[in-house]
Formats: C-alpha cells, structure tokens, sequence
C-alpha cells in the first residue's frame, strides 16, 4: 500500500514538473548571459547573472510596453465590472421569463471568431482614431470579457441569499444603497475572481493586440512578439521579458484556480 | 439613471393606489440595470458583422479604393475555387482535431492522476495548471527557440544524446510542433475541469464498483469515462471555439509557412486583409469562420441551457 502511494506521488509530481518545465527553463535561461543561453550541450549550473534582465530594463521602451498592458488590462477589467455588476445583480435577484434566453445570447456573443470582424473592427478604428490607440485596446478587452463576467458574477450573485437583500429593502434602503452597502460586500470574492479572470484574459490576449497596436498602444505581447524577428540572437534577453510578462499572471492565476471552471465553461460543468 | 434608482426606496411603502405606477417604475428600474451590457454587447455583435457580410460582397481593396463596388458572389466563389482556401480549411481542421484528441487525453491523464491524494499534490497541481497562464507569444518563442531550435534547442539536445536523429521540427514537421505549443498550453484547462468533474462523483459509486470486483480499466471505461462525458462535451467545444481562432502561435513561429503549411482560416483571412489588403476577399473568408464557430457554439449553447433547467446542478 505504501509502496504505491510513494509511486503515484512520483508518477504526480514527475508528470506535474513536464508541464512546468518549459516555464522552468525559460527562468533559468532568464538568468544566463546571451553565450551561456546559446551553450550545447545546455548548461544547468552557471554564474547566474542579472544583465540580461538590466538590459530589458534599460530598453527605454520596456515601461511603455509595461504600462500599456496595464491600462488595457485593468481599464477594461474596470469597465466590465462597472456594466456587468448591475446586468447580473438585476438578472440573479430580479430574474423574468427573459432572463435565461438574454444570459444565452450574452454567453453567444463570446463565440464570435475575432477574424470574422477584425476587418469592420480595423476600419472603424482607423477612421475613430483608436488604431494604436490605448484606449482602442481598453474597448475591445472590454466587449470581450463583458460577457464573461456578467455571467460569472450572475452565477455568484445567484448564491447569496435573497432574503438579505430584501430585509434591507424593507428597511428602506435603495437600489444603490442595497447594491453599495449589502450585495458588494457578501460579493467580494465572486467580484474579485471575475475581476482576475478578465484581468489575465486581457493581459494574455495577442491577437487583437497584434493588429491593432504599433508603437505607440503596444502592450507586452507586442514587445514580446517582437523577438520573433531577432530570432535565435536574444535568447536571455527574450526569457528575461517573458518572465517579467507572465510572472505576476501566473501568480494571479494560481489565486484563482478554484473559481476558473465557472467562468471559463459557463456552467456547462460542475 | 442615478435618480431612477434612488427613487426606488419610497415606491416599496407606496400605497395601494400607487402600485401600478410602482410597478412601471420598478420594471424601468430593472432596464436601466441591464441595459447598458445588452446595448454594448448588442452593438459589438451586429455592427461588425453587419459590415463584414457588407464587405463579403464588394469588391475593396484598401490600396485601390477607386475599384470599389458591388460584387455579388464573386468574392464567394473566387475563394471557394481557391485550393489554397480548401487547403487552409484543411490545415484548420487538422488543427483543431489534433489539438482536441491530445489535450482530451492528456487531461484525462493528468487529471486521474492529480485527483488522488498524494504529499505535495496541491502544489503538483499548481505547476501542471501554470502553462494555462502563459501568454501565447510567450509559449511560441519558449518552444520555437529554446526547446525546438535545430541545433541549439533543448529537445534536439536530449534527442541526439539519446542517439535519435535529430528533428528540423518547424521545417518539417511544423504542424506537430503547433499543435504541441497549443496542447502544452491547453492540456492544463482540460485537466482542471475534469478535475473539476471528478470532484463530484459520489464515492459510492467507486466503492460499488469495487467491491463488484471490476478492476482498474473496467472502472475507467464503465464508470469514470460516463461521468467525464458531458466535461468531454464542454472541453471540446469550448476548445474548438478557441482553437478555431488560434493566431498568434503560427504568426510568432512559421507565419504560415513552410509554403503553405500552417496557413490556417485564421491566418488566411490575416494575410488577405493586413498584407494584401482585399478587404471583400478577406470578409468573406470571415464569414465562413463565423460559421464553423456557429455549428461548434449551437451545441454549446443547448448544452449551457439544458443546465440552467437543471438548477440544483448547476452553478
């Protein structure tokens, strides 16, 4: 019995550690000068070094890239909050005949293929002036993740009690006042899992990025993306901005990981 | 909006002869609640679309704008004559096929295996969901150079170590290697939710089958396979909505190439309309995406909605 627990366990983490090790070795490529990066056979013990990562740094660019991603990322996150709080609010404690089918057609907008509209979508944005503009970034993250997070709030909206919203009602207290005051506060975790849902999802998206952002709206995928070129020269270089791109949406991801089947199946599963 | 909503409070003790005005006030309440995300989301899926079938049937090119006019089908059947077309719907089908058989698999395995408790299991489970987190561009470069390079790559190293010739993986097998960017990083989705499924099969039922005497590949195909089959069904389809759209993986690895090779609908229509700049050609391969997506989303969509019949299971 033991001995199979001491297998499985190996089996476990042996199969676990596959799947990290991409994202392993990128970390420690990370630390590596540019020759020792290029090293055959591959060298595991090295001096480790921070130039790779200072030389990222000192790409004056590098920050733009960085607060790009940040606006893009936490502006349309801010948005879907602000649009789906009161749509699920409405739609979990005031539910009509309507509900179901205005939920369902929310969820069918989310399967539209970006490259069905990316030409329309282009167009407008050149003629608005949004094209490699970062608020033309902020917008479509937005329209991307809204349905997401209104049906994500909707279903932990669904789980607090009505009756405490009621007795509030019953005391008297308004619409904005029953959703300041009760609702956001028993909601908290529900908000703030959807909010890093919509905040990794906007932070990782690349295909709109890619097309829609040159220099000056480019967030880290575009940077990121940029290494394509200089292919095989900067390896270091492209593990150290990889790193710093994908280390704090790793963080957040783990942090989430019980609540991202509900948001990402949309209740197909439990 | 803000005044509607702060009226509410005094309409709750309103009189008898009040409740229909009330009622009409808290009925423009609950719109003004929910209109704003129905209107934008209302907007982002008509305009678009309304413009891309415009397009589809309009001869426009952004380099020649004086040749634009009305041109029927013409974009339709040009593309449909196209054999690079009939070979990009090809390259995505294989995309999407290969993509789903291995990450179902795979999930399937890593989820059995991560479900059973073992020391340091929460923490395995963290490293084998991480690549989930991984930005595409990221994930592409990560395999294309450091693991799959030629020469300098990882993989090539352990390859040759071991006496294996060693592999040109995106000169001549550029489609596997994508699809093995797109399953390292999708492989960990799967396995969550079946994961997630697992977690709700009563035990009863393993014990059952176990004092039945049914051994470990019974057990699978009798009783965990069934339970994982409507998980199967959402993976798939949420996947092949995903995957339909996959881009950025061929655009930072082969862009297309070798010739042909990994040109999929999605990167067709990319290099239709940013690099040759036919916007009716472009539309209308569009439009054929919009519809492999619909015939994949039509059963999502019943499987979503057989759900919410079902409250107590769903959530």
């Amino acid at each position: 019995m033991k001995r199979s627990h001491l297998g499985h366990a190996v089996l476990g983490h042996g199969l676990a550690f596959l799947m990290f090790f991409p994202i392993l070795w990128m970390i420690i490529t990370a630390f590596k000068t540019e020759i020792d990066a290029f090293s055959m056979p591959p060298i595991l013990f090295f001096e480790p070094t921070l130039s790779s990562l200072n030389e990222v740094f000192a790409r004056g660019s590098y920050s733009k890239f960085v607060t790009n991603s940040i606006i893009a990322a936490l502006g349309s996150t801010l948005l879907c909050l602000l649009f789906a709080i009161p749509a699920a609010y409405q739609m979990s404690f005031f539910p009509s005949k309507r509900t179901n089918g205005t939920l369902l057609w929310m969820i069918s907008t989310k399967m539209m293929p970006a490259v069905g509209v990316i030409i329309p979508i282009y167009l407008i944005f050149q003629a608005a002036g949004l094209l490699d503009h970062i608020m033309g970034l902020v917008l479509i993250f937005f329209l991307m993740n809204l349905p997401l997070a209104v049906w994500m709030l909707y279903t932990y909206f669904k789980e607090i009690p009505n009756e405490i919203l009621e007795a509030a009602r019953v005391d008297g207290a308004g619409i904005v006042e029953e959703l300041r005051f009760i609702l956001l506060p028993a909601a908290i975790p529900g908000i703030a899992s959807t909010a890093l849902l919509c905040t990794i999802l906007a932070w990782n998206e690349s295909f709109w990025s890619l097309q829609l952002t040159a220099s000056n709206a480019a967030p880290l995928t575009v940077f990121i993306a940029s290494f394509k070129a200089a292919e095989g020269m900067f390896w270091a270089k492209m593990s150290g901005a990889s790193m710093l791109a994908i280390g704090p949406i790793v963080l957040l991801g783990w942090a989430m990981q019980r609540h991202l089947v509900r948001g990402l199946t949309f209740g197909a599963v439990k | 909006m803000a005044a509607s909503l702060q009226g509410q409070g005094g309409t709750a003790v309103a009189g008898r002869g009040l409740a229909k005005k009330a009622w009409s006030r808290q009925r423009w309440t609950m719109l003004a609640l929910i209109a704003p995300a129905v209107g934008v989301l209302l907007v982002w899926m008509i305009v678009p679309l309304a413009m891309t079938i415009y397009y589809a049937f309009h001869r426009y090119n952004v380099l020649y704008p004086e040749r634009f006019g009305f041109a029927g089908f013409r974009n339709f059947s040009l593309l449909l004559n196209d054999p690079m077309f009939w070979g990009a719907m090809g390259k995505t089908l294989i995309l999407v096929g290969a993509s789903l058989i291995v990450t179902v698999v795979l999930g399937i395995i890593l989820a059995l295996v991560l479900e059973k408790d073992f020391p340091g299991r929460s923490i395995a489970r963290l490293m084998a969901l991480a690549p989930f987190f991984v930005m595409p561009v990221v994930a592409a470069l990560v395999w294309k150079n450091m693991l799959m390079h030629p020469v300098y790559g990882l993989l090539s190293w352990i390859l040759g170590t071991i006496g294996l010739p060693v592999v040109d993986w995106f000169q001549n097998w550029p489609m596997t290697a994508i699809v093995i960017i797109i399953a390292w990083q999708w492989t960990p989705f799967a396995m969550l939710v079946f994961l997630t499924s697992l977690q709700s099969m009563p035990e009863e039922q393993k014990e059952a089958a176990w004092l039945d005497g049914a051994n470990a590949v019974q057990m699978f195909f009798k009783i965990i396979l069934p339970h994982l089959s409507r998980a199967i069904t959402a993976v798939v389809m949420i996947e092949s909505i995903f995957f339909l759209s996959i881009f950025a993986e061929i655009f930072t690895t082969t862009g297309g190439g070798p010739g042909q090779a990994t040109t999929t609908l999605s990167y067709i229509i990319y290099t239709r309309a940013f690099l040759e700049w036919n916007v009716g050609s472009a539309s209308a391969g569009g439009l054929f995406a919009v519809i492999l997506a619909n015939i994949v989303a039509i059963f999502l969509i019943r499987l979503v909605a057989r759900n919410m019949q079902n409250p107590e299971k769903f959530g």
